[in-house]
């Protein structure tokens, strides 16, 4: 077994060679390579179970868990932590991400016993301040959207589309409408949008996008008909940019006698400066770790409440929180139209926690203002950069996001991928690559109201050179890269043609690292 | 305002760089009936110490579980937590961190997803893991919907020992499905769902131990399922229980979906929650959710990737497995790290120290004029009938400051079978104590 710099195994049982870390960025071998099933950093008794009552179902399998004590595992999680870019550490420009600040308060007050030790069951009137808190989260929501109800226990926003849409397939069927089948989605929209609509039995049917990046009206209208229940439409859209006729839009579809699910995945571009009830919307998802900067956590938790117009107000799933004669009441149970209850439990009461913290923090001005400042810095970026990268729709001025396309790139023999992974070497982490799908090679940067101006100059100077580089075809630094980072490109198709999903242990290691 | 970084100086300088009047042009697509046309009914910024008081407020009016006595299960349970899980989770990398897809800059979060799916396989018995759904709930209407896709059959059955809200979330998804067999709540822990399988079914759902705290017979479920070409889909809400318990793949299960929170993460008052799901390789193809596989760079080294996103709704749309994008990744990550520190032997330790506490606890119950334990089998929960009905009776003992458990009602509403239920789970944080507090407020109550 070969050792690295610090004298830990590496390798163990890779197809690959030994270490290619260096004493502070170290290669981390598997948990299972430096722990065994007898080390473990927990004290517990061990108790006499001279009797036992599991009726004949004791387990007679292996476990074969691998445990380190607590230094071992402090090292290995602190080690392999390193490994990963984060917010904390530089900017994020992932466009439809919102790779916002984080603020610690948030964790400090969600770490609060009277919030993250309370149980879901126990009596409502030992959790009247838990009641209270997402009373006052659903104040925020319904007031910053001008809408009439929230549902907030969807646990992330693609389930927030599946609740919403849920909401209007039941509305359809309370009004003897159950035959209408189809759903239009923009060619622009999310991949989640079309995966819910079919999730739910509904035919898709995509609506093309006009040359200048938004959604036509008489597209609309021309695919609307006796057969569409409902359209799903992206406001600020993928492509940055607010749609000029939202309001004809959700006016076609009501006439129709269809619903508007807004894809709330960009509102970040308009709290508090423009409210979606106001543009006719039926329902939409927040989604809280994009909005709201509950942290992403590696890819979740999220939190996607969905706020509902009055016409869908009544299909609201359980539980939702009212005034009772004691106080405040949890309704968990309800007869009739509602949809019924799509997770157990409450929600995501920790994200729920750190979303009104954050809330508070700003205040409404706040928010406006991060908004604004969200705006001002796609704008300014893409005023930077016009010049030298292609921006496939500038007719309008740009929301949250710049959007660029490849065509800058022509004969250089150098994709958006290469160019993406260029950025890396210079410390950031790439910009959203290939999406919105309707733009060609497209690059999506969101820088977000976290990022001050110096480092806005400092991206788009960097964004520069590469893009002078590329031109001037120096195209082993993009095809190669990254030469830096603590891996280079991971060979995919590999990894899906012969998948290895967990840890086997090698034959000539018959305990792991005894 | 302490989060914005711009002074109004900067903002002026930039859109002067943009060439726009104010930062209303660049809002120039809105309709303006739309634009800041409104008053909002909301406070201004605040500073953090104010924030703080406010939050504060609304916590303290909250009786924390460890402020006395606690029995509360059914589903979420409270486990100590080491302070090594909670100081890790919060470091920048990890928290700050976004969905692994540029694998060369996210090596930390991918390992560490490899190891969890395959700590996860391991406590399952099964092939397989994914990275995480949502929670048990959600995961468990997945399985269904996977097991019609593997099967192309339809019917599915629902034992009555499976937890009502996770019940009412495969509702849900199938809304009015008339292939959804619900089977009627058995509190006794009756075996009823053998004589619903047919040459139909696509699969059935057990869960182990049950809503009601009693273990089931996953092998004779299982045998009973491919007899009819049926698949087995075992539902674990308490984990832990696999500690001490046989492995469901180990029996034969064909799909193990878990509710993984009992390990590193807090009750929360529901979520986030961690949704474990495991399966036999071969219907990898139809699991939904990320997976995590080990490949190498372009120097050969060893690395890890998401893999098999053809299944995914990023690239598949409307023809996805699943419409889940985001899912649990730092509730994962907790769940990580604290089965790391536990490892096997402390793993084990732990269930027996449940199982343990739990024996007490059903031996003091049953010396409790007025209470009978249904339970002849359990690992850490089980379920009592009193002799009044029992959300009354739970909310009296609170106001004496001890939280008896769930009354069986609050999940089955209008249900005269179960009114006088109540369901109590003992963890590793039980003490003698709390017993015998329980036992002595009960005895007077019920006198």
């Amino acid at each position: 077994m070969s050792m690295n710099t610090q004298g830990r195994p590496t390798g163990v049982g890779t197809a690959g060679t030994s270490a290619s870390g260096s004493a502070l960025l170290p290669d981390e071998p598997l948990l299972f390579e430096i722990g065994d099933n007898e080390h473990s950093g927990v004290d517990l008794p061990d108790v006499d179970l001279a009797t036992d009552r599991l009726g004949g179902f004791a387990r007679k399998s292996k476990l074969d868990l691998a445990g380190l004590t607590e230094p071992e595992a402090m090292r290995h999680y602190v080690r392999l932590s390193r490994l990963n870019h984060s917010i904390d550490s530089g900017m994020y420009p992932l466009g439809s991400c919102t790779m916002k600040h984080n603020p610690r308060l948030n964790e400090k007050m969600a770490r609060l016993p009277g919030f993250a030790d309370i149980h879901p069951l126990q009596p409502v009137s030992t959790v009247q301040g838990a009641l209270e808190l997402m009373n006052q989260l659903s104040h925020w929501l319904m007031t910053l959207t001008n809408t009439a109800a929230v549902a907030l226990s969807p646990k992330a926003g693609a389930h927030g589309e599946l609740l919403g849409m849920m909401a209007i397939k039941a509305a359809q069927e309370a009004k003897g409408e159950a035959h209408r089948k189809i759903v239009l989605v923009p060619e622009s929209a999310h991949g989640t949008n079309p995966a819910t609509a079919a999730f739910l039995g509904y035919s898709v049917k995509p609506i093309p996008a006009r040359d200048d990046g938004t959604v036509d009206v008489q597209a609309v209208k021309n695919a609307l008909s006796s057969d569409v229940a409902a359209i799903m439409l992206t406001n600020p859209n993928t492509c940055g940019l607010f749609e000029p006729q939202v309001i004809e839009i959700a006016q076609a579809v009501h006439d129709a006698g269809a619903f508007f699910y807004c894809d709330g995945a960009n509102f970040n571009a308009i709290m508090g400066v423009v409210r979606p009830g106001d543009l006719g919307i039926d329902a939409m998802h927040i989604n809280l770790h994009k909005t709201f900067s509950t942290p992403h956590g590696g890819g979740g938790p999220g939190a996607g409440p969905v706020v509902l117009s009055e016409a869908l107000a009544p299909f609201a799933p359980v539980p939702f929180v009212r005034k009772g004669k004691d106080g405040l009441e949890m309704v968990e149970h309800i007869e009739g139209e509602a949809l019924g209850r799509v997770t157990a439990f409450h929600g995501q009461m920790g994200m729920y926690v750190r979303a009104l913290t954050y809330m508070l923090s700003h205040g409404a001005d706040g928010l406006a203002q991060a908004a604004e400042d969200a705006v001002l810095n796609a704008n300014y970026v893409k005023a930077k950069l016009e010049h030298l990268f292609s921006v496939p729709f500038p007719d309008y001025p740009t929301m949250h996001e710049a959007l660029f396309d490849d065509s800058f790139l022509k004969g250089t023999d150098i994709s958006t991928l290469d160019f993406a992974k260029a950025l890396i070497d210079e410390g950031f982490h790439p910009m959203t690559m290939y999406f919105p799908l309707v733009v060609h090679g497209a690059m999506l940067i969101e820088p977000t109201e976290s990022e001050s101006k110096q480092t806005l100059d400092h991206f788009c100077e960097v964004m520069a050179e590469l893009a002078n580089d590329a031109k001037a075809g120096n195209k082993e630094r993009f095809t190669g890269a990254p030469m830096k980072a603590p891996r280079r490109r991971l060979d995919e198709t590999r990894a899906a043609r012969q998948p290895i999903l967990k840890w086997e242990r090698p034959a000539d290691l018959p305990k792991a690292a005894e | 305002m302490r989060y914005l970084p711009h002074s109004d100086h900067e903002r002026a300088e930039m859109l002067g760089v943009i060439g726009a009047s104010d930062i209303d042009a660049l809002f120039s697509a809105v309709p303006k009936s739309a634009l800041k046309n409104f008053e909002l009914d909301l406070p201004d910024h605040s500073p953090e110490f104010l924030v703080e008081a406010h939050m504060r407020a609304l916590a303290n009016q909250n009786h924390a579980a460890g402020d006395g006595p606690f029995f509360v299960g059914a589903g979420a349970y409270r486990h100590h937590v080491p302070a090594t899980v909670d100081h890790l989770i919060q470091r920048s990398e990890w928290l700050t961190a976004y969905t692994p897809y540029q694998p060369e800059i996210s090596q930390g979060t991918l390992q560490m997803l490899f190891e969890f799916q395959t700590q996860v396989a391991k406590i399952t018995g099964m092939d397989v893991a994914n990275a995480s759904l949502y929670d048990g709930s959600t995961g468990t209407a997945e399985a269904v919907l996977m097991a019609r896709r593997l099967t192309r059959r339809n019917k599915v059955v629902l034992s009555g020992g499976l937890h009502p809200h996770y019940r009412d979330v495969v509702r849900a998804y199938l809304k009015d499905d008339p292939h959804l067999e619900c089977l009627s709540p058995s509190p006794e822990g009756q075996g009823d769902i053998l004589d619903h399988i047919d040459a139909d079914t696509a699969a059935i759902v057990i869960q182990t131990p049950d809503f009601y705290g009693h273990l089931r017979n996953v092998e004779a479920a299982a045998k009973a399922a491919h007899d009819q070409g049926a698949l087995l889909i075992v539902v674990i809400t308490e984990v832990v229980s696999l500690g001490l318990l046989e492995a469901p793949g180990a029996l034969g299960a064909d799909i193990v979906v878990a509710e993984g929170q009992s390990i590193g993460n807090a009750l929360n008052f529901g979520g986030p929650y961690l949704g474990l799901m495991a399966t036999k390789k071969e219907f990898i193809r139809q699991m939904p959710g990320r997976l995590c596989g080990e490949t190498v760079d372009a120097d050969g080294n060893r690395g890890f990737v998401l893999t098999l996103s053809t299944r995914e709704q990023h690239i598949r749309r409307e023809k996805a497995t699943s419409n889940i994008c985001t899912n649990s990744g730092l509730c994962a990550l907790a769940f990580s790290i604290h089965m790391g520190l536990l490892g096997e032997a402390g793993f084990v330790r732990l269930a027996r120290l449940n199982h343990f506490n739990a024996i007490r606890l059903a031996n003091a119950l049953d010396g409790v004029p007025g209470v009978t334990v249904l339970n002849k089998t359990f690992f850490n929960e089980m379920t009592i009938r009193v002799t009044q009905p029992a959300t009354a009776l739970v909310e009296r003992l609170a106001q004496r400051g001890i939280l008896a458990g769930v009354p069986a009602s609050r999940l089955l509403p209008g249900d005269p079978e179960v009114e006088n239920l109540i369901i109590l789970a003992a963890t590793e944080l039980t003490t003698e104590g709390d017993i015998a507090a329980l036992c002595a407020a009960l005895t007077e109550e019920l006198a």
